[in-house]
């Protein structure tokens, strides 16, 4: 499914916070759809996968922070739900 | 400055081992995210204190706030922050989280515990 406004906001914010070896957004927004924090207009639920240098070495909640961070304003507003799936490149 | 809200979670996870802030009930969860996290901790056995956040829109917020992170549900133990949905999944799926109550001195009883 191609993204969005705010999926393409998403995905260009986080590869340039985080310059990323691999990064998927998808709009998981249908899969909830009539569900509380869906709305009509979609784009309100989001599964973030991605690989940067910059997880080496930190935890999993170190890392979530650094996603949400970067998404703050995103998660205030119309973003209703982020799943992270977060690594580091093996070496 | 003093914070009513931030008072009651202070007090809600330090007089309770495990507490799962979520959308909706231990019984009948409101978001599938915190019906996870629900199925994960009744697979344990764990003892926990569920609180409903949808009851009111200063604890769901005060919630976000009180540790930073931006979702619900959020698991605490002993008053520490461990984690969201996705944490928590990991963390049970490759044996951290058995390991986080074990390390705590909190009893899990799993269902079908084999090790």
């Amino acid at each position: 499914m191609q993204l969005g406004q705010v999926g393409q906001t998403i995905t260009e914010k986080l590869s340039k916070a985080l310059v990323p070896h691999a990064l998927e957004v998808i709009d998981e927004s249908h899969l909830h759809a009539g569900h509380s924090g869906a709305r009509p207009e979609g784009e309100t639920h989001f599964r973030v996968k991605i690989q940067a240098d910059a997880f080496a070495g930190k935890s999993l909640i170190q890392r979530h922070r650094m996603v949400n961070e970067v998404l703050a304003e995103e998660l205030k507003g119309r973003v209703h739900a982020l799943a992270i799936s977060a690594s580091a490149p093996k070496v | 400055m003093t914070n009513p809200i931030n008072d009651w979670i202070g007090n809600a996870v330090k007089t309770n081992d495990v507490v799962l802030f979520m959308k909706g009930t231990p019984d009948q969860p409101q978001c599938g995210f915190s019906g996870r996290v629900v199925q994960m901790l009744d697979f344990l056995g764990v003892p926990y204190a569920g609180v409903n956040v949808l009851q009111s829109d200063d604890l769901r917020n005060g919630i976000k706030e009180y540790s930073d992170w931006p979702t619900i549900p959020q698991l605490y133990v002993k008053g520490e922050f461990v984690g969201g949905c996705d944490i928590i999944t990991e963390m049970f799926q490759n044996g951290e989280l058995k390991d986080t109550f074990a390390g705590s001195g909190i009893e899990v009883k799993e269902a079908n515990a084999t090790a």
